[in-house]
């Protein structure tokens, strides 16, 4: 049992009722909505003659589904424009606020919340997409839901929910230069397994995350559902502040101070105690990349592809199939492993910082020969900050294309896809087989300043060892 | 192809019976039940089809889902952290609609777990073992049919009988019909007021 942590505080506020069966019901505080897992919330709503209980605590955008190249209406995808249609007669309907195309705050829905300033400390976030970990970043309890689970939110604004047990995942000294975020989590992932968090919500701490960027500390607790756990938190502090400070929907100065107190008072106390800890050295972390076809399956740049015997019995035949399907044999240096499609977004690094990152490496130098590479900012405010700093600039000159925000190829559910058995370097979060939209595809992830380097170079590169 | 409709899951539920199917392997993501590019769609009706459409594919016809001895299958037999990745319920409905009303195996993503409980759909637990030793037994005789027994906590057969386990608070609500979710929580909305007036974010702090 776990107490005085951020996740049971934040839990007790929220407690609505207990109920029959051993759940509690969770108040829910923001609630976000996408076009992909909302139609049929919204159907079923209406067959049961419900109204949306708090559509003002609820906000919407479209992501999954938006080309990258061309946003024009309607569709050339006809399912993609009903979608999309769909969710703009429902946020009408109920009084729900869209961020939609051209409207300035559209994007992927886990870079917009924050962003935007709705995202704050002590809140709970759900949203119908398994990434939602992602506002855990600011000392939320942040969690994905099914539709079913949409429908409960729209009808209730609040969840059946049972408490999670909470492992620390402590981080020692800091994490060496070219080395970030995406890079820290890949190594957790890889360590503790992609099931290892099953019943867990993750409190990332220790020096080394206390001085993680909020945009680092969102990738971080982006990727905790890959390792099995639901939720991901960091505890708030001045850097969580500053980050809100004036944005649109936070907290106004009137009432700033008062906020910052209530907010400080959240953070887990120095003398909680958690069901687990991990603890980890930031300093001994390479660059990491999947070979294979889970989270799981990291290894850093510097390292060969396992050979089976090194491997737990129980991971084995995933190992197995991976060789098979990845065609990379065990015991294989991951560099050099030449790739043909590299992709620069996701809500796991497709903030600002993530194309600052990307941006250095590709500075001067230009795409390999054969290398199809495209840049996807992760809203429309992080594409005009972009190319206010002139980093579209720097890509297209280092022959990158510059898309228009989307959720894009992480998941293909839109355009952007591999072909055939096409590998990428992507700064998402998922390479299970066929994720990124053809059948037999390959995805190797890594940090957006790798994924810049792989394209360079045409092959899989240490970005440290570019001058 | 899908089964002629058999009626959704809906109150109270204390078995499951019909015929088994097996689909052996480990970490079965949601990506392979239903491929993301059938998330396209405004309405679950359709995705029954669509159930492992890249593995049915890739097997070309000899994938358990596209074999006739198999249609009208509803109960799953599978391994270990059955369900993993996306918390989209699509993987689940798309189950659903192909026919399938239970599921038994060595463990399950969270979110599946919870995805399948919000349908109605119960995931009963037995050791990899016990697991092996029922895949073999469900492949022997396709035609035979399993009852998943939620009182008594048994699979079987009519000859053989394993004893299965379901997560405690699921298993109440299955047996309840307290599953159904919605209604639990709407019907507290007082105590929901109670809850926002003391939330400081709510009120400007």
């Amino acid at each position: 049992m776990s107490s005085g942590t951020l996740y049971d505080k934040v839990w007790d506020l929220h407690c609505v009722a207990d109920l029959p069966g051993g759940a509690t019901q969770l108040f829910i505080g923001l609630h976000l909505i996408h076009e992909v897992t909302s139609p049929q919330a919204f159907a079923a709503l209406d067959d049961k003659g419900l109204p949306v209980r708090c559509p003002e605590r609820t906000v919407a955008t479209v992501d999954h589904i938006v080309p990258t190249i061309s946003q024009v209406r309607p569709f050339s995808d006809p399912l993609a424009e009903e979608m999309l249609s769909t969710l703009e007669r429902n946020c009408a309907r109920h009084g729900i606020t869209l961020n939609g195309l051209g409207s300035g705050r559209q994007g992927i829905v886990h870079v917009i919340a924050p962003e935007l300033g709705l995202t704050q400390p002590g809140m709970t976030v759900a949203c119908g997409d398994s990434h939602t970990s992602t506002h855990g970043a600011f000392g939320a309890i942040a969690f994905g839901i099914g539709t079913s689970q949409v429908r409960d939110v729209l009808a209730s604004q609040s969840l059946a929910m049972s408490k999670l047990k909470v492992r620390r995942i402590w981080v020692e000294n800091r994490l060496a230069d070219g080395v970030f975020a995406k890079d820290l989590i890949l190594h957790v992932i890889r360590t503790l397994g992609v099931k290892a968090g099953v019943g867990y919500a993750y409190e990332f701490a220790g020096p080394a995350i206390e001085v993680l960027s909020m945009e680092e500390r969102m990738t971080l607790c982006n990727m905790a559902i890959e390792g099995g756990a639901r939720c991901g938190y960091v505890n708030p502090d001045q850097i969580t502040f500053d980050y809100l400070q004036g944005r649109a929907e936070a907290p106004s100065a009137a009432i700033w101070d008062r906020a910052v107190a209530w907010w400080s008072s959240l953070a887990s106390d120095a003398d909680a105690s958690f069901d687990d800890e991990v603890r980890f050295d930031a300093a001994t972390i390479a660059p990491t990349v999947t070979w294979g076809i889970t989270p799981g399956q990291g290894i850093g740049v510097d390292e060969r592809v396992p050979i089976s015997d090194q491997l737990d019995p129980a991971d084995r035949p995933i190992a197995e199939e991976a060789y098979r399907y990845m065609d990379l044999a065990p015991g294989q240096p991951i560099e050099g492993v030449p790739v043909d499609v590299c992709f620069i977004g996701s809500c796991t690094n497709g903030r600002l910082s993530d194309l600052q990152a990307a941006a250095a490496v590709a500075r001067g130098r230009h795409v390999a020969e054969g290398i199809k590479a495209f840049v996807v900012p992760g809203s429309e405010q992080v594409a005009r900050a972009a190319i206010q700093e002139g980093l579209d600039q720097v890509f297209r000159e280092a022959g990158f294309e510059w898309r228009e925000p989307g959720c894009s190829m992480c998941l293909a559910m839109n355009p952007d896809r591999l072909e055939g058995s096409q590998i990428s370097a992507s700064s998402s979060n998922r390479n299970f087989k066929g994720r990124q939209g053809s059948a037999s595809g390959r995805t190797l992830l890594m940090s957006p300043a790798m994924v810049a380097a792989a394209a360079i170079a045409g092959r899989v590169s240490d970005v440290r060892q570019l001058s | 192809m899908t089964t002629e409709t058999i009626a959704f899951p809906q109150g109270p539920i204390g078995h499951v019976t019909g015929r088994g199917l097996v689909l052996r392997g480990d970490d079965i993501d949601t990506d392979r039940i239903i491929p993301a590019r059938f998330l396209k769609c405004v309405s679950f009706e359709a995705l029954g089809e669509q159930a492992f459409a890249d593995d049915r594919k890739e097997l070309a016809g000899a994938h358990p889902f596209d074999q006739e001895v198999h249609k009208g299958a509803s109960i799953l037999v599978v391994n270990d952290n059955f369900g993993c990745g996306s918390s989209r319920e699509h993987a689940p409905q798309a189950l659903m609609r192909w026919g399938i009303r239970a599921v038994i195996g060595v463990s399950y993503a969270e979110i599946f777990h919870g995805n399948c409980l919000a349908l109605g759909i119960p995931c009963a637990i037995a050791s990899a073992d016990e697991i092996h030793a029922l895949q073999d037994a469900v492949e022997a005789d396709p035609a035979a049919d399993w009852t998943l027994d939620l009182q008594a906590l048994t699979f079987s057969d009519g000859s053989t009988s394993q004893s299965i386990s379901v997560a405690s608070g699921a298993l109440d609500m299955l047996r309840t019909g307290q599953w159904d979710a919605t209604g639990q929580l709407v019907a507290r909305d007082a105590e929901l007021t109670r809850t926002m007036a003391a939330l400081p974010y709510l009120h400007g702090f």
